[in-house]
């Protein structure tokens, strides 16, 4: 055996506390090892390709790196090795960097540490074996998940590249929050106007298959082969036949609040979402129905011209099978009932942005018009409140939730634009306006509509004599504040989506304490996430704004098309398998496998025992501790090299 | 030991060496949460050594154990948190075996302390950090009391 190890200064993010030169020296006491040096930067091309002439000229047949995560350059490094003619997982990288140059100070300890850490490589990759992937073909269509803008604009995408697409929306209606939205910054384009297209053109595209109103129910498989189930759930109108009159919503005698409003502005049982709604289909919620709650009633069925409404429709279950996986859930709203001191929602003429939003547009609860909900009345003075529910650690939510000021500002001109006379305040902490064109639209709201932006947070707000006391202080002025609105809007902060983490667990990704999804590295893998055929898009990563989400969502169509484009895809050889020999067939790894790897196959001796299908083994490894016998090991992590790594520690 | 020739001669140390952990994390979130530290930069002991497993469903009871009569000063395990594992429930099976294993270290003349477990995932930084840091305080006085 001969091995080549390579120690990275990786400029000075390990050389200034690893002493590199000593690691070198140390590497090259230790057994098998024939040749060691330190490179400035080891990924770099000059380095790799150094890496390769090493390997052919000192006939090197083990590799060890000792730099960077192996989540950064495994990958890298694996390709030289198979440039170089020897098999990709005769590798090991020892994390020098991560996980010790940039978690220690000491010098001497630092290098010790990255000595042992290189130790424990070579007796790991000492006990590597050739391993080659085994390949599987691809299921050439991809599922979106969630039908918002990233949700249209990544199928759309991906559709134009030929892949046929499946989008599922939990909601009657495609078009998410941003359908919800007046006019969109800083352009104050109509929201409607700039969707709407998009919403038609996912309805009509033939490589689209929509699915309103269906949610994920379960997760199988991998990437290129996931099995997906999906719940179309009852509606108690056949969206084939619906035609979308409206005859139905208009003669519903029930009452609800409006969804699409979030909860301002009447609805009914039966309701189209709005009226640019795709698909303009309507849907019977059983919460408000007459019929359902008292059993009478069924005014829609009689009125239906199509004959679309079906009071026996169950929940149906159907199975499809995809090669990629997108999430664009999005968002919610954070709860500002949590703000007792801004009333804890007891006041109708405290709102939240998007209520406000729903104000302002044409087809919301006032058609347009500006009214105070709780006597109807046009409102004077409107306080906007920013960071409600982001920058607040007593809330739980440190972050800022990116587009909160922008929003506020864009509300603000709108609002000068439909009442001149009124006077508003905005109270700030910061002004976060870092995209193109965003300072200067803040600055319009200044200065050419004459908002009054007041630096500080709202402490209370209370009612006296019909008028919202909004009790803040200007910072800058070092006073106390107070101003009698009579409207406030309250900048609500952006959550993660409702069941995020439940779809989470579904897939296979993780998230953070916030519920947003983790991606795979953040700054490099914006849209990959650590499931390997999973992808992200819009807010259900990070909060952003519009553009932000659709240039994430067209990346993300990029990576589906790339995956989607090979007939086969290698999958990981690092796998379990069964030493047939030796396998008792008591069968307790068949029971703990969480993908269904392992089934029970005859010898010709007529003994059972088990078998492990490689390609749908995803190397947890439950198996291999689970056997009594011992007889089943997983590649890339068996008990030797495991053991090998813990005695190289311990042993030095 | 081979690190003799770097055993600390000139620079002062202020603490003497840092006990010697073991810790074992699965490769999808705790190992990810470690990383995160690192590129946060959140200083932590230096005795503590990682060993990567694909899923904490993978720990053979045998390996802390090995750790510890080889001489180890200290085992930890991370995994994905329960309920959140990558492999679906693989981190539930290691905690039964890891508490199992917990309790029979006294008999084998190791006290209980040395051995621990926990969850931490891949946006956990700052978590892994104050993990191993109280670690290597518990270890350090458990070897304070033996001498």
């Amino acid at each position: 055996m001969r091995i080549g190890l390579f120690v990275c200064h990786c400029g000075n993010n390990i050389a200034s506390t690893v002493d590199v030169k000593k690691v070198v020296q140390a590497g090259l006491k230790l057994p098998y090892v024939v040749f060691a040096t330190d490179v400035d930067y080891v990924c770099s091309a000059p380095s790799q390709k150094n890496i390769e002439e090493a390997i052919q000229e000192k006939n090197l047949n083990r590799v060890v790196i000792a730099a960077c995560s192996p989540h950064v350059h495994e990958e890298t490094f694996r390709r030289v090795l198979k440039r170089a003619g020897l098999n990709p997982y005769l590798l090991q990288v020892a994390n020098i960097r991560e996980q010790c140059s940039w978690i220690h100070d000491n010098v001497i300890f630092a290098t010790i540490k990255a000595i042992d850490l290189v130790k424990m490589a070579v007796a790991k990759v000492s006990h590597h074996e050739p391993l080659v992937a085994p390949k599987v073909g691809v299921e050439k269509r991809a599922l979106v998940i969630g039908g918002g803008i990233a949700g249209i604009q990544a199928a759309l995408d991906i559709a134009e590249g030929n892949i046929p697409v499946t989008l599922v929306e939990r909601e009657p209606t495609i078009g998410g929050a941003m359908a919800k939205l007046d006019k969109a910054f800083p352009t104050l384009d109509c929201a409607a106007c700039i969707l709407t297209p998009k919403m038609a053109e996912v309805n009509q595209h033939e490589n689209i298959e929509l699915m309103v109103y269906s949610e994920i129910e379960d997760v199988k498989g991998y990437v290129g082969n996931f099995e997906v189930k999906i719940r179309k759930k009852a509606s108690y109108v056949d969206y084939e036949k619906c035609v979308g009159c409206g005859i139905c919503e208009q003669k519903c005698p029930s009452k609800a609040s409006s969804k699409f409003n979030l909860g301002r502005g009447d609805g009914k049982a039966i309701y189209i979402s709005f009226p640019q709604a795709v698909p303009k289909v309507a849907t019977i919620s059983p919460k408000h129905c007459i019929y359902f709650q008292r059993q009478k009633c069924r005014v829609c069925e009689k009125l239906c011209p199509a004959d679309a409404v079906d009071f026996k429709m169950q929940d149906e279950i159907v199975t499809e099978r995809f090669g990629a996986i997108v999430t664009a859930t999005g968002y919610s709203l954070f709860d500002y009932s949590q703000y007792g001191e801004y009333g804890g929602g007891r006041y109708p003429d405290v709102m939240s942005g998007l209520q406000y939003e729903r104000f302002l547009s044409p087809t919301g609860p006032s058609k347009g018009e500006i009214k105070r909900p709780s006597d109807g009345k046009k409102p004077e003075t409107i306080v906007f409140v920013a960071c409600v529910g982001s920058r607040d650690e007593a809330k739980g939510r440190p972050y800022c939730s990116a587009v909160c000021c922008m929003y506020t500002a864009k509300q603000a001109i709108l609002t000068k634009e439909h009442l001149p006379e009124s006077q508003i305040y905005v109270f700030y902490i910061d002004i976060r306006a870092t995209g193109k064109l965003y300072e200067e639209f803040v600055r319009r709201a200044q200065e050419e509509y004459g908002v009054q932006y007041v630096r500080g947070r709202v402490s209370k707000i209370y009612t006296d004599n019909g008028k919202l006391k909004v009790r803040g202080a200007d910072t800058l002025l070092g006073e106390p504040v107070e101003v009698d609105a009579d409207l406030v809007v309250l900048a609500t902060g952006f959550g993660a989506s409702k069941g995020a983490s439940t779809l989470a667990k579904k897939l296979g990704i993780s998230h953070d304490s916030y519920g947003f999804f983790t991606e795979s590295h953040p700054k490099l893998k914006p849209v990959e996430t650590n499931t390997r055929g999973v992808f992200l898009a819009g807010a259900c990563q990070s909060p952003k704004d519009i553009p932000a989400t659709v240039a994430q969502a067209s990346g993300v169509a990029s990576k589906v098309l790339g995956a989607l484009s090979k007939d086969q895809i290698e999958t990981s050889p690092l796998v379990a398998a069964v030493d047939a020999r030796r396998c008792i067939g008591c069968f307790q790894c068949l029971g703990v496998c969480p993908y269904k790897a392992i089934e029970e196959v005859a010898l010709n001796n007529g003994a059972k025992i088990a078998e492990i299908i490689p390609t749908l083994c995803q190397g947890c490894g439950l198996c291999v501790a689970t056997c009594n016998p011992g007889v089943i090991s997983l590649n890339g992590f068996t008990d030797n090299q495991l053991i090998s790594e813990v005695e190289a520690i311990v042993k030095g | 030991m081979s690190r003799g020739n770097l055993e600390p001669e000139k620079e002062p140390v202020k603490n003497g060496t840092p006990p010697k952990i073991i810790a074992f994390l699965c490769n999808w979130c705790s190992y990810v949460g470690a990383d995160m530290a690192g590129t946060t930069r959140l200083k932590q002991p230096e005795g503590v050594e990682v060993i990567l497993v694909p899923c904490t469903g993978r720990m053979d009871p045998l390996f802390p154990m090995k750790a510890l009569v080889e001489g180890a000063e200290g085992v930890l395990v991370s995994g994905c948190h329960p309920g959140e594992c990558h492999h679906q429930d693989g981190n539930l099976y290691a905690r039964r075996r890891l508490e199992v294993l917990k309790g029979f270290l006294p008999f084998m003349g190791f006290e209980e302390e040395r051995f621990s477990y926990t969850w931490i995932s891949a946006s956990e930084g700052k978590k892994w950090q104050q993990v191993v840091t109280k670690f290597t305080e518990r270890i350090k006085s458990l070897n304070g009391k033996k001498d």
